[in-house]
């Protein structure tokens, strides 16, 4: 494989396509939400257990490309324990890293640990939406919209 | 007229030089374009031909007091001409151009299915149609309060015909049938199908789409009612195809546009339409997109059409084999009636994930869901990976497809 490639299909990206984290049903979610991208015909089904504002339990279930599974897998490693406002904050920052055109300093990537092997993603414009679509089924659980969530 | 029948023998590389795009490399490999049921890449001959209605007679058609317009008409009826003697219909009346085969299914089903459907009745379609043969019909029944029938498939990716005379009712008014599956390759029984229907004085709609460029067409001997299918998938430019149509049934439809040249005559308490084929097409066509299908349908006559079948042929069953031999390949569509249409899953490795890989080796391939959403519930996948063959492909590039699917599966596993 060439270097470009290895820069999108990072190590950590192919071991969570295998044996993604988190990945479940959660009988005892109290928010749920469902991410689909039409054009691939992935599908992500994002459960919660929410207490007094703080994520205590996030489990995924559904099928989608390496990029996109494996997303989904760190972004529930990443939100675990995390309170909503945290959450949302990490939407952002990742939001930023895969889409726009901004620099990350070597500090603050090291800051978004995992999350940061998603830095290649932005090259690949195709790409993007598989890389966002367990955070926008993130967000539509956060906040409570029953439309499912698309990143087309 | 007749065809000229090539007496050369079929060099893949002569073919090849023909088509200027396919001389380039992609991340720095070869281009293998292998996306070709989406669309084909076009010869120099073709886009010769688009330059030169543009530099030596662009003009608008059937208006034109003057040299231009004569020579812009001619070679768009040249056109038509050419469409005619290509899928051997009767009459240059039965050839109405279109922007694609989706237009020439919809053109129908607002005009045809308008006037002949109503409460209760029934269209009959498969269960591996393109969207574009389904949801024009589906907007139909809803408006109609008629009833959408679908002919089953089997797990090879053949169609059911079994079911077909429980699913020919009193009620069926059309069957709209696919020529050749974009995701299976299968190719249908058109005639079979066509003459059970016609049993019961049921008219039949072909999408010829992807057979149109890897097989003759006789709508004569088909014998289909009508027939559809889009210029860029033959070779030609993007924006333009063709709707067939027996001259019987062309006759008894309304319009469907209205506004210049589909008129003969208008006054604000009557307006008189145009004869066939212009009455479907109303406004300025296109003109220049028309020619290059002629020049596309030139190239192929010379080329010979059989003669590209049958090298397709040698090339599918190449690379059948060669594909089986990929660890975890699972093949969607094994009919023995098949053709250019490699439609499969790889165990562990998500179809998108293979494209982009592919794509790193200059390997132009199709993933996702084919726009036929019921035929991958049918298979009970989410998307597959398609690999589909034109006249221009070789033997050593689905070497390299299989070569790269083995070490992506690796890769993953």
């Amino acid at each position: 494989m060439n270097d470009e490639l290895r820069e999108l299909y990072q190590e950590v990206i192919l071991d969570h396509n295998r044996r993604p984290s988190n990945f479940g049903p959660l009988p005892q979610a109290t928010e749920r939400a469902v991410g689909r991208n039409p054009l691939c015909g992935d599908h992500l089904s994002l459960a919660l257990r929410i207490n007094n504002e703080v994520i205590e339990e996030v489990r995924f279930e559904g099928q989608g490309c390496a990029i996109s599974k494996a997303s989904a897998s760190l972004m529930t490693e990443a939100v675990q324990g995390k309170t909503v406002a945290e959450a949302n904050c990490l939407f952002e920052q990742f939001h930023a890293l895969v889409t726009s055109q901004q620099e990350f300093s070597e500090d603050e990537l090291s800051q978004m640990g995992k999350l940061a092997a998603f830095a290649g993603v932005r090259d690949y414009p195709a790409r993007v939406k598989c890389a966002s679509l367990a955070w926008h089924t993130l967000q539509q659980a956060l906040h409570h919209s029953s439309e499912p969530a698309t990143t087309e | 007229m007749t065809a000229t029948t090539p007496t050369t023998e079929y060099s893949v590389e002569k073919i090849r030089s023909d088509f200027p795009i396919l001389q380039q490399t992609v991340h720095g490999k070869p281009l293998i374009y292998l996306d070709n049921a989406n669309t084909t890449q076009k010869p120099a001959a073709v886009l010769e031909s688009l330059a030169n209605f543009y530099s030596t007679s662009n003009s608008n058609i059937h208006r034109a007091s003057h040299m231009l317009g004569e020579r812009a008409t001619q070679a768009y009826e040249g056109a038509r001409e050419k469409v005619r003697e290509f899928i051997h219909a009767a009459s240059t009346q039965e050839v109405v151009f279109v922007r694609n085969a989706t237009e020439g299914v919809n053109l129908v089903a607002q005009t045809w299915g308008r006037t002949h459907i109503g409460k209760g009745d029934e269209i009959l379609v498969s269960a591996m149609e393109h969207h574009a043969n389904i949801v024009p019909w589906q907007m139909l029944c809803q408006e109609k309060e008629a009833i959408l029938r679908v002919i089953p498939v089997d797990d090879q990716g053949e169609l059911v015909l079994d079911a077909l005379d429980e699913l020919l009712t009193p009620r069926t008014r059309l069957v709209g049938i696919v020529h050749m599956s974009n995701v299976l390759g299968t190719v249908n029984p058109v005639q079979h199908i066509i003459q059970r229907a016609h049993a019961y004085s049921i008219p039949v709609l072909v999408d010829a789409a992807q057979s149109a460029y890897h097989m003759p067409i006789d709508v004569q001997q088909m014998d289909c009612d009508f027939l559809v299918f889009s210029g860029h998938k033959l070779y030609g430019p993007t924006g333009i195809g063709v709707l067939y149509g027996k001259k019987a049934l062309l006759q008894d439809m309304p319009p469907w546009q209205g506004g210049g040249d589909m008129i003969l005559s208008v006054s604000f308490e009557k307006t008189v339409y145009n004869d066939l084929p212009y009455r479907f097409e109303a406004g300025t066509p296109h003109i220049a997109g028309a020619v290059g299908l002629g020049a596309a349908i030139d190239w192929l006559q010379k080329t010979g059409m059989s003669r590209i079948a049958d090298y397709e042929r040698t090339l599918m069953q190449y690379g059948t084999k060669l594909l089986a031999q990929v660890d975890g390949l699972r093949m969607i569509g094994v009919s023995p009636s098949k053709a250019s249409v490699f439609s499969f899953t790889l165990e562990g490795v998500h179809p998108h994930d293979v494209g982009t890989m592919l794509d790193y080796e200059g390997i132009a391939i199709r993933t996702g869901q084919h726009c036929a959403h019921p035929l991958m519930q049918r298979f009970q996948v989410p998307a597959t990976v398609r690999a589909s063959l034109a006249c221009y492909n070789t033997h050593q590039e689905l070497d390299a497809l299989a070569e790269s699917l083995k070490s992506i599966r690796t890769m993953f596993a």
